[in-house]
C-alpha cells in the first residue's frame, strides 16, 4: 500500500500536463483580442467569479456537515456572532458589541439592529438562541458541540440580546461563537437537521444565497439582497465541482475558472514560465492553516527521552524539507500558532540543523554504533523505527527527507504510507506506531487543550502521541479560564516556550496557500494579510471591460 | 424453456444473498468507519460526539446484526440513506412531508453513466465489427497488420494520459471543446438545439476516448471469431456454388462469427452501470465509478452496498439474458446440440 493509485495517478499527470503544456507551444489567439488585464478600473457593481473545487459538498449546514467543501460555500450564505478581521482579530458579525463580566462566565451579545433573513423575515436572538439549542441537541449530533454544551444558560431578554453563561470562564467561547453559523429558527423549527432538504435550498443573511445546485456539476450563488453586511460587489459566484486538479488547472488556462488553489509546481514553475498564463493571473500567497509535524510516541522507548527527541530535531533540516517539498513556499515555525499573530511567541525559533550536535546527543543518551555499521545500538539494540503516516503526497516526500538525514546520523528509518481511515482506526487509534507525521491546524484560537493535555489520551482522542507535562497541563488550564487577550497571550507564549523545550513533535513546515485568481479580479490584498486574501472578497470586483461575454445578459 | 427460466432465476436469489454478505462482511472488515474520515479528524470534534454518530448510524452493533438490519429493509427495496451525503437516499428519491422531493444518489448518478456507457459501446462495436472484418479477410496483410498495431496503441496508452493531452490540445490550445463537466454554465438559457449541441461536445472526450481504448478486445474477437469460421466447411461450401464473396462474408460467415459477441455483450452489462473512476474525476462526471469509489473512501457502508447490490444483481441478469439470447441465435445451442 506504498503509493495508492489516485496519488500514482496525480503525481503522473501533472507531469504528464507539464510536458503536454511545453511541447504543445502557446495557442493560436491572437492578443489583439483580449483586454490588458493589468489595468486598473474603478470600482463597479456586477459580474461572476468562477471558481472550483475538487469535492461537493455534503450539505450546508455547516454545524453537521463539517468537511471544507461545505464551509466554503456556507461561509457566502450564513454569519456568526464574530468574526476575525484582517489580523485575525475578533470583530462583530451579526453583533454590534459583546461584553463579558467581571467574573468571566457570561457574555452578553448585542445585535445589529434591523437584521434580516433573505426570505425577509427579521433575524432576531431568538434565531441566535435556536441555533445554540440545535448545536447543543443531542439528535443533532454535532461534532462540534462540545464547546457549546458547556453554556450552563442562555437566554434572549430582547430581540437584540443574547446572554451565555458558562460554568466557569471559558476562554474559546469567543472563538466558538466565531465558528457557529445562526440558522433561521423560521424554517428548521421542528426539522429533523440530518434530512432537512434546507440543507440543499439554505437561506441566510450573509452577502450571497443560493440560486441553484446541480448535483456534481456547480453550485450557483447569487448577490443577496438583503444581506446584514451591506452588498457584495461581484453578482454572481458560481463554484464548479471538478475533482481532479488538472482537470481545474487545464480549466483555468482555457479561461473557464477564475480561481484556483495552486500547488507549489504550478505556482513556481509551470505559471512563470507561460507568459500567456502570466499576462492573465494573478498569484497569491497566504500564509497557510496549517503545519505538518512529526511527532513521537511518548509512550515508546527512546521516545520518553527528551534527550533523543531533541537529537532527531537536530538532525533533520527543515529548510531541506521546505525546500525540497514546497519548493521554498513554506516557513518554519517554532509554536502551534500562526506567526506573525499575537499568539505566536515572537521569542522562539525553531531548532536549527546541526546534525553534529545531534550525534553527541545520541550518544549522552546511550546510543554507540557498537557493531560498525553505521547504525546506533543501546543496550545491544539497533535504533530504527518506522514512520508512518497518511497517504498524502507531501508527508510523504518528507518522510523520505527525515530518513535521509536520519540515517545521516545513524538512525534507521522505514516509511509506510497507510489510506486514511484505516491509518485512523488501526495505529492512530489503538497507539500502535512509533512515529508518525501528520498536520495539525494553526487554529485561530490558541487553546490546544484537547491536543496537548495530559487527560485527552483515550482511544479517539487527540494527545495520541502521550504527551504528559504537568507544568502543560496548568497553562492550558490557566488559558481556558483567562478571557483577557493581553494575559491569555502572555500564557500562551508560555505553553509555546516549554513545547518547544519538550520537542513533544517536531514542527517541519508550514506551508502557504497558493492561489491563481484571473487579473480580471480587482481589489485582492496582495501581499495578503494575515487572515488571507480573502477576508475582504466582498469588495473583490470585475470591471466591465474585462468580464466574460459569454455570461453577461 | 420457462422451467429452466424460472429455476434460473429462483437461484439468483440465494446467490444474491450470499454475495451481499460477503460483500457487508468485506466492507466492515476495512478498518474504520463514517466518523473516521479526514473531517472527522479535528481537535473540536469530540470521540463523544462521534460515538454518537455511530450510535445513530447503528454501527456500534455487532456486524451480523447490521447485516440483518440490512437485509430487512432491502426486503422492501429500502436501500437506505447515505451517511456521507447529508442522508440523501441511496437508490430512488423520497418526497418529505413539505413535498421537497430529495434525489437518490444512484438515481442521479445511473443514467449519466449508462449514456456514457452505452454510447462508447455503440461505438465500439460500431467500429471493431467491421476492422475485425477487414482484419480477417486481409489476415497478415498490411491491413491487418496496421489495424493490430493501431489496435494495440489504443489498448497500450493509459486513458488519463490520452485524455489529459486531448482536453489539454481540444480544449485550451484550441477552443474546439469543453474540457470537463456535463453542461456549460449557460445551458439552461440554450435553445433545444443548443443544449443537444451543448451535450455532444461535452460528451465526445469521454466517450470517444475509452472507445478507443477499448477496441482492441472486440476487434480481436470479431476477427479471431471470423477466421474460424472462414475456415469451416461450409463457407467453403458456399464459395464453390459460386456465391460472390460479399454474401460469403457478410451473409453466412458474419452472423456466425459474431455469436461470441453475445457474451461479451452480456458480460458487459454490469460494466455498464460501473463506470470508470479515472475518467469520471478527469472529466468531472458525476457518475457510478466516482460515487462508488468516494463512498469506500468515506466508508459510506449503505452507498457501497446498494451499488455492489445492484451490480450484482445486474451480472446474475447479464449472465441469463446472455444464455438466452445464445440459445436465440444457435439453433444448436437451443436444440442441445452443443452446450452453450
Amino acid at each position: 500500500m506504498a503509493i495508492s493509485f489516485p496519488n500514482l495517478i496525480r503525481s503522473v499527470s501533472i507531469v504528464l500536463v507539464t510536458l503536454a503544456i511545453t511541447a504543445c507551444g502557446p495557442s493560436g489567439k491572437s492578443p489583439s483580442d483580449t483586454p490588458d488585464f493589468s489595468k486598473n478600473y474603478p470600482s463597479e457593481p456586477g459580474g461572476t467569479l468562477i471558481s472550483a473545487m475538487t469535492a461537493e459538498p455534503s450539505g450546508l449546514i455547516s454545524m453537521i456537515a463539517g468537511e471544507s467543501a461545505s464551509s466554503a460555500i456556507s461561509a457566502n450564505i450564513f454569519n456568526s456572532l464574530l468574526k476575525y478581521d484582517k489580523n485575525l482579530e475578533l470583530e462583530g458579525d451579526l453583533v454590534k458589541s459583546w461584553e463579558i463580566s467581571p467574573d468571566q462566565k457570561t457574555i452578553t451579545f448585542k445585535l445589529k439592529p434591523d437584521l434580516k433573513w433573505a426570505d425577509n423575515q427579521p433575524l432576531t436572538s431568538a434565531d441566535v438562541l435556536f441555533t445554540w439549542q440545535a448545536v447543543t441537541d443531542e439528535k443533532t449530533a454535532s461534532p462540534y458541540a462540545s464547546d457549546f454544551q458547556l453554556v450552563k444558560k442562555a437566554e434572549t431578554p430582547d430581540p437584540l440580546t443574547f446572554t451565555v453563561t458558562y460554568e466557569q470562564a471559558y476562554a474559546p467561547a469567543l472563538d466558538s461563537w466565531a465558528g457557529l453559523q445562526i440558522l433561521p429558527k423560521h424554517l428548521l423549527q421542528g426539522q429533523d437537521l440530518h434530512t432537512t432538504a434546507f440543507a440543499r435550498n439554505p437561506v441566510g443573511s450573509n452577502y450571497y444565497k443560493l440560486d441553484s445546485w446541480t448535483h456534481g456539476e456547480n453550485l450557483k450563488l447569487s448577490r443577496n439582497p438583503n444581506s446584514v453586511l451591506g452588498q457584495a460587489k461581484i453578482d454572481q459566484l458560481i463554484t464548479r465541482i471538478i475533482p481532479d486538479n488538472s482537470a481545474q488547472f487545464l480549466e483555468l488556462m482555457a479561461d473557464n475558472i477564475d480561481y484556483m488553489g495552486l500547488d507549489p509546481i504550478k505556482y513556481s514553475r509551470i505559471i512563470p514560465a507561460r507568459p500567456e498564463l502570466q499576462q492573465k493571473l494573478a498569484l497569491y500567497k497566504e500564509l497557510g492553516n496549517s503545519y505538518t509535524y512529526m511527532g513521537f510516541n511518548l509512550k515508546h522507548k527512546p521516545f520518553d527521552d527528551v534527550i533523543v527527541r531533541r537529537a532527531i530535531n537536530l538532525a533533520i533540516d527543515k529548510q531541506e524539507i521546505i525546500d525540497g517539498v514546497y519548493l521554498g513556499l513554506g516557513i518554519n515555525i517554532a509554536s502551534p500558532y500562526k506567526p506573525g499573530t499575537r499568539w505566536s511567541n515572537p521569542k522562539l525559533s525553531p531548532y536549527p540543523y546541526d546534525p553534529v550536535k545531534a550525534r553527541a546527543l545520541l550518544k549522552e543518551a546511550g546510543f554507540t554504533d557498537t557493531d560498525g555499521d553505521g547504525i546506533l545500538e543501546r543496550d545491544g539494540k539497533p535504533f530504527a523505527f518506522e514512520i508512518i503516516t497518511n497517504q498524502n503526497k507531501e508527508r510523504e516526500k518528507t518522510a523520505v527527507l527525515i530518513q535521509r538525514r536520519l540515517k545521516d546520523v545513524g538512525i534507521d528509518v522505514k516509511i509506510r504510507a497507510i489510506e486514511w481511515a484505516s491509518f485512523i482506526s488501526r495505529f492512530i487509534k489503538t497507539g500502535d506506531f512509533d512515529v508518525v507525521v501528520l498536520g495539525w491546524g494553526l487554529g485561530l484560537d490558541p487553546d490546544q487543550y484537547n491536543i496537548w493535555h495530559s487527560s485527552q489520551q483515550a482511544p479517539g482522542q487527540f494527545n495520541f502521541i502521550g504527551y504528559n507535562n504537568p507544568a502543560v497541563d496548568k497553562l492550558l488550564e490557566q488559558g481556558r479560564l483567562e478571557l483577557d487577550p493581553d494575559k491569555r497571550m502572555k500564557i500562551y507564549h508560555e505553553f509555546a516556550r516549554v513545547l518547544l523545550e519538550d520537542s513533544p513533535i517536531i514542527y517541519l513546515s508550514a506551508g502557504y496557500g497558493l492561489t491563481a485568481i484571473h487579473k480580471r479580479v480587482k481589489g485582492i490584498d496582495n501581499p495578503a494579510p494575515p487572515a488571507g486574501i480573502g477576508y475582504n472578497s466582498q469588495d473583490w470586483y470585475i470591471p466591465k471591460p474585462l468580464r466574460r461575454n459569454e455570461l453577461t445578459e | 424453456m420457462l422451467k429452466y427460466l424460472i429455476k434460473r432465476v429462483l437461484w439468483m436469489i440465494p446467490l444474491l444473498i450470499g454475495i451481499s454478505l460477503i460483500s457487508f462482511l468485506i466492507m466492515h472488515l476495512a478498518p474504520g468507519d463514517i466518523t473516521s474520515n479526514e473531517s472527522a479528524f479535528n481537535p473540536k470534534a469530540s470521540e463523544e460526539s462521534r460515538q454518537k454518530l455511530r450510535e445513530m448510524y447503528n454501527l456500534d452493533k455487532p456486524v451480523i446484526v447490521q447485516y440483518g438490519l440490512w437485509l430487512k429493509r432491502m426486503t422492501t427495496l429500502d436501500f437506505g440513506k447515505s451517511f456521507a451525503s447529508h442522508q440523501k437516499p441511496v437508490f430512488w428519491q423520497t418526497t418529505d412531508k413539505d413535498g421537497n422531493v430529495t434525489k437518490g444518489l444512484i438515481q442521479e448518478a445511473l443514467p449519466i453513466t449508462l449514456m456514457i456507457n452505452l454510447l462508447g459501446l455503440t461505438i465500439t462495436l460500431a467500429l471493431a465489427i467491421p476492422l475485425g472484418i477487414i482484419a480477417a479477410r486481409k489476415y497478415l496483410g498490411w491491413q491487418d497488420r496496421s489495424i493490430t498495431l493501431f489496435n494495440f496503441i489504443g489498448f497500450s496508452i493509459p486513458g488519463f494520459w490520452l485524455s489529459l493531452l486531448l482536453m489539454y490540445w481540444l480544449g485550451v490550445a484550441n477552443s474546439w471543446f469543453p474540457i470537463s463537466g456535463l453542461h456549460s454554465l449557460n445551458y439552461d438559457s440554450l435553445d433545444t438545439w443548443g443544449k443537444i449541441k451543448d451535450s455532444a461536445s461535452h460528451l465526445f472526450l469521454p466517450v470517444v476516448i475509452p472507445s478507443i481504448t477499448g477496441l482492441a478486445g472486440i476487434t480481436l474477437f470479431v476477427k479471431n471469431g471470423m477466421l474460424d469460421v472462414l475456415h469451416q466447411d461450409y463457407i467453403t461450401t458456399a464459395r464453390a456454388k459460386g456465391l460472390n464473396e460479399h454474401r460469403v462474408i457478410y451473409t453466412h460467415a458474419l452472423r456466425n462469427a459474431l455469436l461470441p459477441l453475445i457474451t461479451i455483450i452480456g458480460l458487459s452489462i454490469p460494466g455498464l452501470i460501473g463506470g470508470s473512476v479515472i475518467a469520471e474525476t478527469i472529466f468531472a462526471i458525476p457518475g457510478m465509478g466516482k460515487l462508488f469509489y468516494d463512498a469506500v473512501l468515506m466508508r459510506d457502508f449503505p452507498v457501497v452496498m446498494g451499488i455492489l447490490t445492484i451490480g450484482s444483481a445486474l451480472t446474475l441478469a447479464g449472465n441469463l439474458l446472455a444464455d438466452i439470447m445464445y440459445a436465440w441465435a444457435d439453433p444448436r445451442v437451443r436444440r442441445g446440440v452443443v452446450k452453450g
